[in-house]
Formats: C-alpha cells, sequence, structure tokens
C-alpha cells in the first residue's frame, strides 16, 4: 500500500545520514520510537521526536537500551511499526530483547550506527566491528536481514526497505550504519507519499476461535493478531509451539527454531541484495559495503588506470549474505579484496563461501577514519600480481 | 573529475557548521553539484574550536573527507593554528581579519574581511558568519552568489531571514569594494583547478 | 467486547461444574507449575476475579510477565499474553501501553523479575507515572532459579546463596514506589484474599503506575531453607503479623525477618499520567498541530 504522508517531508534536503534515517522510518510508517541516546546516533530520535507529534506517531526516551528494545518488542504487538536507534555500546545491551523479538517474530527495526570499539571505544567516530554482531549477537540459534546505506539517500531509501522486510518476515532488522554516514550531510531526496510503498502489518483473517499465533500451515511465517483485537493469545520467548505456549522438547525446539532459521535461509534468493560494478571479466572483486564501499570505488577506479581489471559487489544487505554469487565469482577470478573498517568480519564470510577458490584479502582499518583509497589500490595491486 | 575541498574553521557558537552547511546546500541542492558536508564532532564545547568541512566535485563524492583543502575560512586563531599547514599551497584562504593574524604566504590568494566588526554594524554580531559566507562566496565563486544566497534563505531560521541576507550582501559588497568583482574571479579560477 | 458472563456461558456447556476463575484462565494449560501452597495462584485467583468484578472488556487487556514463578501469570491468563525476557516486563508492557493506548496493560510478575533485574525500569516507570497496573508477588526469594538471594530477602533470612543468613539490606517496596511517583501503592499477603481482590479491582479503575505488592509464602524454597514450616503455619504466620495500617508511614514498612508485615492502601492519589502529560503539553505548545497516536495505536492500514 501506499504509505501514509504524514511521515513524508517530501522534497530536496540536505540531511545528514542520521536525519535521513529518520526521515526514511517516518516515511516508512513507523509511529513508535523508543531510544536512549548515544553518539554517533542521536540525532535520528532527534529528528523524530521533534516531528513525530505532527504525525500520531510517540517517542519515548527510555531509561536504557535494554528497556528501549523491550518496549519496541511490545508495541510492535499492537501492530504500530516501531524503531530503536543506537550504536555499539546500546547494540549490545539490545541484544537480549532482539533476541526476543526473533523468538517472538516481532517485526521491528533497529538501526546500529556503528562507531570505533570495542566498549565505549571512540563514540564520534566511524567502525564497522559490529556487523557480526549483528548477526550473531543475541544468544541462540536465528537469522535476520542487515541492511548497510553508504550514503545519507540511501540511509532515506533502505529504511522503507528495512521496515517493510521485518514486516513480510517478522523478524527484527538490524539498519547497520556508521558513523561516517550518519554524520555527513548530503542531498537526500524524498519522494512523494505516493511513490512510496509499504508493507503494513498484515493481520489475520481468522476468528479469534481458529487462530493459533504460532500455526504456520506449511509456510514460513505465521499470521499475526494485535493485542487488543479479542485474540487472547499467548507469546513467549519460551520455546513454544503454535499456540504459543511453552513446550520444554526438542521435537519443539525443531519445530520452533527451525523455522526461524529457515524462514531467512529458504527465502534468501529473494533477500539477498547487491551492487555490482564490471564484476564481469574482472581479476580482482572489491566486496565492501556502508562508507567503505565509497572509498573502495575511487580506489577501484584508481587500480584500473593502472590497467588492473578490478570489479566490486556492494552489499547493500549483508545478512543474509550473498553466498552464491561470491561461490560462483570465486571460480571466476583471482582474488577477493575486502576493505572494512573492522579487523575482518564480512571477509570471513567471503572466505567462507570462496570455499578456498579464491583467497579472499583483507584490507583492515581499526577505526577513527575510512580507508585510504591508495591502501586499497596496493592491496588490488598485490592480490592482482 | 573536479573535486574542491574546503575547510571552515572558527570558534564554537559562531556558526561554523551552519556556514559548512549553507555551502553544501548551495552547491548540491540550489546548483546540482554533489556536495558531502562533515562537522567536525569531538569534546568542542562553545569557544573553543570547531571545524566543518565540505567536498564538492560535480560527480558523487567518494573520499568523504578532506586532506588538502583548496580553500579555507577562518574565524578563529586557535581554527587557523590548528589547520593552518594542510591548505594547498595555491589554495584560497579567507580570513576574519581582525581575529586571525595569518602568516601569509607569498604567492596565497588571501582575502580578509572585519566581518565581526560589520555584523555588529549590523546590530547583530551573531550574524559574523554570515558576513563572511557572503565574502568567501564572492571570493570563491564556487557557486554563483545568487545560489549561495538562496541556500542562507532556505537555511536560516524563520524569522531571521532578512537580516541574514542583508550580512550575506555585506560581506559580498565589502568583498567588492576591496578588491573589485572582476579581479578574483580569474584569481579563484586559477585557484579553483 | 465480550463479557465475562457470555464466556461462562460458553464454557459451562463443556463442564458441569466449573471453577468461577476458569473463563478468565487458559483451562488447557493446566495444571500450572507453581508447587503446592505456593502463594501465586491465591493472587491470580483474586486478580480474575477483580477483572470479573470490575467489568473490564478483556479483549483489551493485556498482561505481561517476566521471568520466574510469578513470571508464568501471563502464560495461565486467558488474556492477551505475554511473557518476556528476565526484568523487563515493565518497559514491554510499556511498549504496549503506547502503541495502542486504549489498552489496560497489568504487569504480572516477581520480586527478582520486577525490582532485581528490572529494577531500573520499576523506578523510572513509577516516576512517568506510565499507566500500567503492576502487580509484584514477593516471596523473597529467586524460586524458580532455586532459593537465591533476592533484593528482597529480609536481613538474616537464608537463601541457597546466603547460607549464612543474608546481609544485604532488603527494599522497602512501598516507600519505593511511592518515592518514585506511583500514584497507587498497596500491600497484602495472600491471606488477604478479599482485601487484595478489593484492592486491584479498585486499582484497575485507576490511572497511572498503580503498584501492589502481595507476600507471598513459598514453602519449598524460602520456608524450607529458614525452617519456617508448613503451608498452614505460613498462612497463620500472616494471620497473627500482618497488620494493617493505611496510614502508615512509608519509611516504616520495611519487612525484617519474621517481622511484623504492614499492610493496606498507602497511596491513592490521582495525578497525571505520562500519556495524561504528553497530550496537556503537547497541546500547549503545539496548539492544532498536534496530532496524538489514536486510542486504537499507530496501525497504519488501508
Amino acid at each position: 500500500m501506499k504509505t501514509d504522508p504524514a511521515g513524508v517531508l517530501t522534497g530536496a534536503h540536505y540531511l545528514d545520514g542520521d536525519f535521513a534515517c529518520g526521515e526514511g522510518a517516518m516515511a516508512a510508517g513507523c509511529r513508535f520510537v523508543a531510544g536512549y541516546p548515544i553518539t554517533p546516533s542521536t540525532e535520528v530520535v532527534e529528528r523524530i521526536s521533534r516531528r513525530f507529534p505532527m504525525m500520531g506517531g510517540t517517542f519515548i526516551q527510555m531509561e536504557d537500551e535494554l528497556a528501549s528494545m523491550a518496549a519496541v518488542v511490545g508495541a510492535s504487538w499492537t501492530g504500530t511499526k516501531c524503531l530503536t536507534v543506537t550504536s555499539g555500546p546500546g547494540f549490545s545491551l539490545m541484544m537480549e530483547n532482539i533476541g526476543l523479538a526473533a523468538m517472538m517474530e516481532t517485526p521491528c527495526v533497529v538501526v546500529d550506527v556503528q562507531r570505533g570499539g570495542p566498549s565505549t571505544g571512540l563514540p564520534t567516530m566511524v567502525g564497522q566491528a559490529d556487523m557480526m554482531q549483528a548477526r550473531w549477537g543475541s544468544h541462540g540459534d536465528y537469522e535476520l536481514i542487515a541492511l548497510c546505506p553508504q550514503s545519507p539517500q540511501e540511509a532515506f531509501d533502505l529504511m522503507i526497505d528495512a521496515f517493510n522486510l521485518s514486516e513480510i518476515y517478522r523478524i527484527p532488522v538490524m539498519f547497520m550504519m556508521d558513523e561516517c554516514v550518519g554524520h555527513m550531510t548530503e542531498k537526500v531526496v524524498i519522494p512523494e507519499a505516493d511513490q512510496i510503498e509499504i508493507v503494513p502489518r498484515k493481520l489475520t483473517s481468522q476468528t479469534p476461535e481458529e487462530f493459533l499465533p504460532y500455526r504456520v500451515n506449511g509456510g514460513y511465517v505465521p499470521e499475526f493478531a494485535r493485542a487488543g483485537d479479542g485474540y487472547r493469545f499467548h507469546t513467549t520467548g519460551l520455546t513454544h509451539n503454535e499456540h504459543g505456549y511453552p513446550v520444554m522438547s526438542a521435537e519443539c525446539q525443531e519445530q520452533n527454531v527451525r523455522r526461524l532459521i529457515y524462514k531467512i535461509r529458504d527465502n534468501a534468493d529473494q533477500i539477498v541484495r547487491f551492487e555490482d560494478d564490471g564484476v564481469d571479466g574482472a581479476d580482482i572483486v572489491l566486496v565492501t559495503y556502508g562508507i567503505t564501499a565509497r572509498v573502495a570505488q575511487m580506489a577501484m577506479e584508481m587500480a584500473r588506470e593502472q590497467g588492473v581489471k578490478v570489479g566490486m559487489m556492494r552489499l547493500i544487505i549483508a545478512w543474509p549474505f550473498p553466498e552464491k554469487r561470491i561461490k560462483e565469482l570465486a571460480g571466476k577470478i583471482k582474488a577477493f579484496v575486502v576493505p572494512e573498517v573492522n579487523y575482518g568480519q564480512m571477509v570471513l564470510e567471503v572466505q567462507r563461501c570462496a570455499e578456498g577458490l579464491a583467497p579472499a584479502v583483507l584490507v583492515s582499518h581499526g577505526g577513527g577514519g575510512v580507508h585510504e583509497p591508495e591502501t586499497i589500490v596496493e592491496a588490488i595491486m598485490g592480490a592482482a600480481k | 573529475m573536479s573535486r574542491t575541498e574546503i575547510r571552515i574553521t572558527g570558534f564554537g557558537g559562531q556558526g561554523v557548521v551552519l556556514s559548512g552547511y549553507i555551502i553544501g546546500r548551495a552547491c548540491a541542492i540550489h546548483s546540482g553539484k554533489h556536495a558531502t558536508m562533515i562537522q567536525s564532532f569531538g569534546p568542542e564545547a562553545r569557544g573553543s574550536a570547531c571545524s566543518a568541512t565540505l567536498a564538492v566535485s560535480d560527480t558523487m563524492v567518494l573520499y568523504p573527507y578532506i586532506r588538502r583543502p583548496d580553500i579555507f575560512v577562518v574565524m578563529s586563531t586557535e581554527g587557523y593554528d590548528m589547520y593552518r599547514d594542510e591548505l594547498k599551497d595555491e589554495g584560497i584562504f579567507v580570513y576574519e581579519e581582525n581575529l586571525v593574524h595569518p602568516t601569509l604566504k607569498e604567492g596565497q590568494p588571501s582575502f580578509g574581511i572585519p566581518s565581526t566588526r560589520i555584523a555588529e554594524s549590523l546590530g547583530r554580531s551573531i550574524v559574523q558568519n554570515i558576513v563572511m559566507l557572503g565574502f568567501a562566496a564572492a571570493v570563491t565563486q564556487i557557486v554563483p552568489r545568487e545560489k549561495m544566497r538562496e541556500a542562507v534563505e532556505a537555511s536560516v531560521p524563520t524569522g531571521t531571514e532578512e537580516l541574514n541576507l542583508k550580512a550575506f550582501d555585506a560581506g559580498c559588497a565589502h568583498f567588492d569594494e576591496k578588491y573589485g568583482q572582476k579581479e578574483v574571479s580569474e584569481k579563484t579560477l586559477t585557484a579553483d583547478s | 467486547m465480550s463479557t465475562v458472563s457470555e464466556q461462562t456461558a460458553v464454557e459451562s456447556t463443556e463442564s458441569k461444574v466449573e471453577h468461577p476463575i476458569a473463563p478468565y484462565l487458559r483451562m488447557d494449560r493446566m495444571p500450572h507449575i507453581w508447587c503446592p501452597t505456593c502463594g501465586i495462584g491465591t493472587v491470580v485467583k483474586c486478580y480474575a476475579t477483580a477483572l470479573g468484578e470490575a467489568g473490564v472488556d478483556l479483549d483489551k487487556v493485556a498482561i505481561v510477565s517476566g521471568i520466574g514463578c510469578t513470571g508464568r501469570v501471563a502464560g495461565y491468563m486467558n488474556l492477551d499474553a505475554f511473557h518476556t525476557t528476565h526484568g523487563r516486563a515493565i518497559p514491554f508492557a510499556t511498549g504496549l501501553k503506547l502503541g495502542r493506548p486504549e489498552l489496560l496493560v497489568t504487569v504480572f510478575s516477581g520480586d527478582g523479575d520486577l525490582v532485581g533485574i528490572g529494577g531500573n525500569h520499576f523506578i523510572h516507570t513509577a516516576r512517568r507515572n506510565m499507566d500500567l497496573l503492576v502487580i509484584l508477588v514477593n516471596n523473597f526469594i529467586y524460586g524458580m532459579t532455586g532459593g537465591q538471594n533476592a533484593p528482597t530477602t529480609p536481613l538474616t533470612a537464608k537463601t541457597s546463596t546466603m547460607p549464612y543468613g543474608n546481609f544485604e539490606n532488603p527494599f522497602n517496596l512501598p516507600h519505593l514506589a511511592a518515592s518514585c511517583g506511583a500514584s497507587y501503592v498497596a500491600r497484602w499477603t495472600c491471606l488477604h484474599t478479599r482485601r487484595l481482590t478489593k484492592s486491584f479491582k479498585e486499582a484497575l479503575g485507576r490511572k497511572g503506575f498503580r503498584f501492589i505488592e502481595v507476600i507471598a509464602p513459598c514453602s519449598t524454597l524460602y520456608a524450607r531453607l529458614n525452617r519456617l514450616g508448613t503451608g498452614f503455619e505460613l498462612m497463620r504466620f500472616y494471620h497473627d503479623n500482618a497488620e494493617i495500617r493505611h496510614d502508615a508511614d512509608l519509611n516504616d514498612v520495611a519487612i525484617d525477618f519474621q517481622g511484623k508485615i504492614v499492610c493496606g492502601k498507602f497511596v491513592d492519589e490521582e495525578r497525571p499520567t505520562f500519556i495524561d502529560l504528553m497530550h496537556a503539553h503537547y497541546e500547549r505548545t503545539l496548539g492544532d498541530k498536534y496530532r496524538p497516536m489514536p486510542p486504537e495505536g499507530g496501525w497504519i492500514h488501508e
């Protein structure tokens, strides 16, 4: 359906990534935000808290990130689209209830504006070292989706997709910004509301008597009932059956958790999203995401001038990871070069998926800045030899 | 690929970030260029050195930070001391002449303005940054003056447009009086390569 | 809206002799997990009775529990029910309430959950006077994990992690709740079923952060570790040592080991809730531009 125009600030704006992200959430129909201030993410909720009262949205600043995430999961059960926003230290605290959202199958979006870590790290400076945490940070097995915007424009555009994906698969979606994108100001074009397609919360058409909150009838995603509509359902973070009742058994665990995993794995082909640039016929393929993708593109252009056949695969969705594509490319190229603002996270996925057919060379940056393009060029030249 | 790098610095409270925002907006929204603005974040409070940088290009800005600015706009001594060495040898240096006492390099296009005094003469010292912006716009011609003027109007708080536009015009006028319009456009053209 | 009497009528065709609170429970989940002589069941009975007496629309009532013995309450109530993470029932409930303001949201959980791991949420939510009924069953111990020390364990009482007796000062919960800004504060024991039911019913009709502490026996752990006797003796202890003092100075209602349990309704004062304050403030500052979230929530649909 088309989105609610009340949340859409149509026009060409000069916005930073955090503001653009907030605008994206409002345009996507988000009407509840719970958050706790943390640099460099705070501007997202500052933007939202200024505009929400004019569009029927409620923002609450909670006492910490544990509470913020819990409130978001709770609010999502009313059918209201929900968001929370944080950075590394707060992301760590949110993991508890991100797991709850995954287990209860609660649509919501979590923005992590990544800064340098570990611990308090570099509050005002860029990092990309939460990528594995986004995937594995909460305990137990679950799957989710993570997006990586490379510009304020994408912070807006991909936010719409993040909300839509969370609705389609009933999962928490991680929005993995980084401080550099969050704090850079660029042109952001916000379309008319009737150009913004959103996936509304789809409510069950069954009667309360027929309805079971986790029955899927052979599908992947159960139907949803809102709290307050008379369904009197039960849900829990415990392993549960289709009634939403806890059942402590290996059989129930298998039914419950297998579906959480495979609703994403079996649909990965539809979900994975990346952008290729000159990959066909390339000897070297850069695999990159977020702000690093821009610097890598510069490096690629520099390396091409030196005669290297280099292409680039930019991850727009990092999780699920484009396994098939990496494997397919691995058989055709000399090497992958993976620059990231960490000491090796997504490169591990590239290595895993390449299955030894091509090496994946990490170009690390510890955080607090982005790569110098020359460093990446050097790695490309080395790998091309 | 034409790329222009700009740094604006001053002390917190002088409106450094707003100046950067307006230049970026003038380029990106009013003139069809790509402009990436980054403000320095850190322990800077009111009164200490503060800075904003811009990378302006005809194509998408890939590297978001600046390395050797082509244009350096300075509104405080501290900011000058902190960033003076990174300016390109042929880069344009624009400064608040009563607050900054630079060691001018030979051959460096340098332009001073008493922007604080001019702002005071308009009745509000707070618009010093906009006076400076008008001056810098006239000096550098990174976008046509009227585009920058549009960006000022669109960026300042509602109700303050008139005062800010007056400040902007005063900055431009000071340039025209002191340097003459023609002379400088030649200079900037050579600097902006 | 479905009323209790309709529900009862439907259910009663299935079983001839039905417990009066059966319509409020998920009978398909019985028997429950609580030990014989545990007090939680009694509190549930009182709450269910109060729901009936208060005549609220049960379709609009949501119940949220955390983790622990009392944390299982949500799982047995025939309402929209949420069994959440340890300590997070209150913020989860805050989200439910703000996401659909017309809901009547009850938090039903234990002392370890609400004021141990969830203590920070408890004080801040009381401070906001968030529109939640918070029922805290206090058995002085962590029951489900096997009798560990709680933030409510009285001094000198033995727990599995304080085997030589507790030396940490416990919370005085009515005092804590009242000083943080709760608009309704009461304490009862499991023995006071009529008064407890009345208190629940009354609190269901109030707004804001309503806190009711219920002292309940844990004969399996707390009573056994402290040699306090059987369920009957625990009830007799309440009978002999509970003292109803509505006007008690809340400084004086802390519970000592096997000491007096001061009960009563300590605070009942209408104050604007978080939502009231938000509406009033935005109406004042934004005027016609303010568009509040509708009572049925911020769900966007065609």
